[in-house]
């Protein structure tokens, strides 16, 4: 990079922005702390992965279409998601399969979108982000994250700097949460025991913190916690990386 | 459940059912637990087990791309060596092709070895329409067809049952004393087969592979009853799906070691018998060797060039034993033969679509599928690929109370998505809608919804509380801390 700091357009995600804003906040400081210098475009809104995933293509290509001229600026666009990442990275080729021109710019925007602790690891080189938390914590694969996008030890990475934490490892922690987008409202008996499930992993090692760098999985498992009144905690990444405990 | 037709309508109600009986998760839990660690452990042992899957699925493709020439080579071999070749184009062609082998073989019981196909066509059901009975001898199968059921799953056809329910059933319909010893059990079913194998004149089998350069029908097993239907009957009946061709004898190497590791994490099976027609003058065997080479939809699924994928499939069940979903809900709740994420893609192709739009959403896409299939078979993107086609195909469903069609929602959502003003005024509304809605805090910050009138959320809130969008947005947010 040089002395050049890269300029980042945070995509923030329509849940990001509606639901856990201080995700996104923390993720700006982080990423300041990092060396980047941070912009936010007002204009985006969703990846268009609801629809995606639901089968309704058209309405897809519709939304995602805006997200291709949104960033034009940036050096990087960084988003707090593992899911909303691939669908940029991996569904929006398919999205928009046998548009040569939309193509490119689907290019475009691809070599340059980064999920946020592999761009924090990858790109900016940063681990130690001088955050401390003396807790027990257990890191969720998220599937898109993981199965697609094949981060694994990137968010690991970022978490074993923390001062204080304790790590640890999920038995079968790469196994799905039960959120998978509109699943978890079409077979939410399912959807829910898969959480039971997670909730219960995260119980036999001890663990007082679940963190994980997607807002679906995390919405959908605290939303189990909380209706079930469990002692459990959930944060994402970026909220736990701004902690100094 | 009722073991004919396709009933993957009702894939809603058998997962709630399944969800609630304790006993079934527990079997299902235990069961796919231990056949996918066993596959892990498998597969560590063989170097290169990421080259072999490459292969596997080459040569997969390369069938499937030339699959008349590969058809053709194989029914002239089949014929060379003394076996009669039957093409049977739909399930009904098929079962009256079987039926009239028996028939003119004089025969009145057929003992059965397993088959996903024989399952697929229903074909138990035909002769016993024709008075021909026929005995599954497979232990899980027997189990399942002494209970009327389905299989459960493509390799372990009785997961779902336990050793207790194994006994009773037993005692009910072989009259044998109540144990659950399962060496016992073993003894029971052998001598109920034993009798069976002695005076059936047909003997019926699947393929888990044809040789195409051969002729040579692959099968592979654990308990030896496909030894016996293969070669004690004095005629010898093969149903073979046209997926299941392989071009060469020297490709068999690669799927043995894909097959076994995968589906139940063994080097090999206990027998592996490789068999080429008829017995020949002076040997051992059956007189007759008669191959039914089944289409049944398959044809079609060729021609689909995304969907072809799904002939790849050695039907090892590996993606039932790692799908979380399978896990939780069972093989029965997929409402036909083939169940797991490889069933919510073969079921449509072969049954139609429009009998099974439920399936390809009865995923949460996370790809531990793709990640344990020996032909890496994109399972999550086909299942996507199937979404869209019902969308595109059939009217869009309205969900029961809700204000509008899944489309429509859908639509709309569309719009605001599209305008970022409306996006910030359906965040300004939606707080304001939240208000009226019942929320607890449990003594935290966040407000979180505990029951939604309509749906899609109210499914949501149905096991779990939703969260009240945060009073300031990012985007305003934003606003302060840009700098």
């Amino acid at each position: 990079m040089g002395n050049h700091s890269p300029k980042v357009a945070l995509f923030i995600t329509c849940i990001g922005d509606q639901f856990f804003p201080q995700v996104g906040e923390c993720a700006v400081r982080i990423l300041r702390r990092a060396g980047a210098e941070v912009s936010f475009n007002p204009a985006q809104t969703c990846c268009g992965q609801p629809a995606f995933n639901t089968g309704y293509r058209e309405e897809a290509r519709d939304v995602a279409l805006r997200m291709l001229d949104l960033f034009d600026d940036a050096d990087y666009v960084v988003a707090p998601s593992g899911s909303c990442t691939t669908m940029v990275r991996v569904f929006y080729p398919e999205l928009f399969a046998g548009d040569p021109a939309l193509l490119r710019k689907v290019e475009r925007l691809r070599e340059r979108f980064f999920e946020f602790s592999e761009f924090l690891v990858k790109i900016m080189k940063a681990e130690d982000l001088g955050a401390s938390f003396p807790h027990r914590v257990a890191y969720h694969d998220s599937c898109h994250l993981y199965r697609e996008l094949g981060i694994e030890t990137e968010p690991r990475k970022l978490l074993r700097a923390v001062k204080g934490i304790e790590l640890v490892e999920l038995q079968d922690h790469r196994l799905c949460c039960g959120f998978g987008g509109t699943f978890a409202v079409k077979y939410p008996e399912v959807s829910v025991g898969m959480a039971q499930d997670k909730v219960r992993a995260a119980a036999e090692v001890g663990a007082e913190y679940l963190v994980a760098n997607d807002a679906g999985c995390l919405m959908h498992v605290a939303g189990y916690i909380h209706r079930n009144g469990l002692p459990l905690k959930t944060l994402h990444l970026a909220e736990l990386l701004e902690k100094h405990e | 459940m009722s073991d004919i037709g396709v009933q993957s309508e009702a894939i809603h109600e058998r997962a709630r059912e399944a969800m609630q009986d304790a006993h079934l998760q527990e079997a299902y839990r235990s069961s796919t637990l231990r056949l996918y660690t066993h596959r892990l452990k498998a597969i560590g042992e063989v170097p290169g087990f990421e080259q072999l899957r490459e292969r596997g699925r080459e040569l997969k493709r390369e069938v499937m791309d030339h699959l008349d020439h590969y058809l053709g080579q194989f029914a002239d071999n089949v014929e060379r060596q003394g076996g009669k070749v039957h093409w049977a184009r739909t399930a009904d062609e098929a079962c009256a092709l079987v039926k009239g082998i028996i028939q003119s073989a004089g025969a009145h019981e057929l003992v059965k070895a397993k088959s996903m196909v024989g399952e697929e066509i229903e074909l138990n059901h035909a002769l016993e329409a024709a008075g021909i009975r026929a005995v599954e001898t497979d232990l899980g199968e027997l189990i399942v067809q002494l209970s009327g059921e389905r299989p459960a799953h493509i390799v372990a056809p009785a997961m779902h049952k336990t050793r207790h329910d194994v006994s009773d059933l037993f005692e009910r319909k072989l009259h044998s004393e109540a144990t659950e010893d399962p060496e016992r059990l073993t003894a029971i079913a052998r001598r109920t087969l034993r009798e069976m194998f002695a005076k059936a004149g047909v003997g019926m089998s699947g393929a888990n592979f044809a040789v195409a350069e051969t002729g040579s029908i692959v099968v592979i097993e654990n308990e030896g009853n496909i030894r016996f239907c293969t070669t004690a009957p004095r005629v010898h009946v093969v149903l073979v799906g046209i997926e299941k061709i392989i071009p060469r004898l020297a490709d068999l190497g690669v799927f043995l070691r894909l097959l076994g590791r995968s589906g139940t994490g063994q080097k090999l099976t206990s027998y592996t018998s490789i068999l080429t027609g008829p017995r020949r003058p002076g040997e051992d065997g059956p007189e007759e060797m008669h191959v039914v080479v089944i289409d049944n939809g398959r044809i079609a699924t060729l021609a689909d060039e995304k969907m072809r994928e799904v002939l790849y499939c050695i039907r090892c069940g590996a993606c039932l034993n790692a799908c979380p979903v399978f896990r939780k809900i069972g093989g029965h709740a997929y409402g036909w033969v083939y169940s797991g994420p490889i069933g919510a893609l073969v079921t449509p192709q072969l049954a139609g679509l429009d009998r099974a739009r439920e399936l390809p959403f009865a995923s949460s896409l996370c790809g531990a599928c793709r990640e344990v299939c020996p032909v890496k078979i994109n399972i999550p993107d086909l299942l996507l690929y199937l979404r869209g086609q019902v969308q595109e195909r059939f009217p869009s469903p309205r969900p029961a109370g809700s204000p509008v069609s899944e489309r429509r929602g859908i639509r709309l959502w569309a719009w605001v998505m599209k305008k970022p003003w409306a996006f910030s005024l359906g965040g300004f509304l939606a707080r304001l809608g939240f208000r009226f809605l019942p929320t607890s805090r449990r003594g935290g910050e966040r407000a979180w919804v505990t029951k939604f009138p309509f749906p899609p959320l109210s499914n949501w809130t149905s096991g779990r509380d939703f969260p009240a969008p945060d009073p300031v947005p990012f985007r305003e947010r934003w606003k302060r801390i840009s700098h």
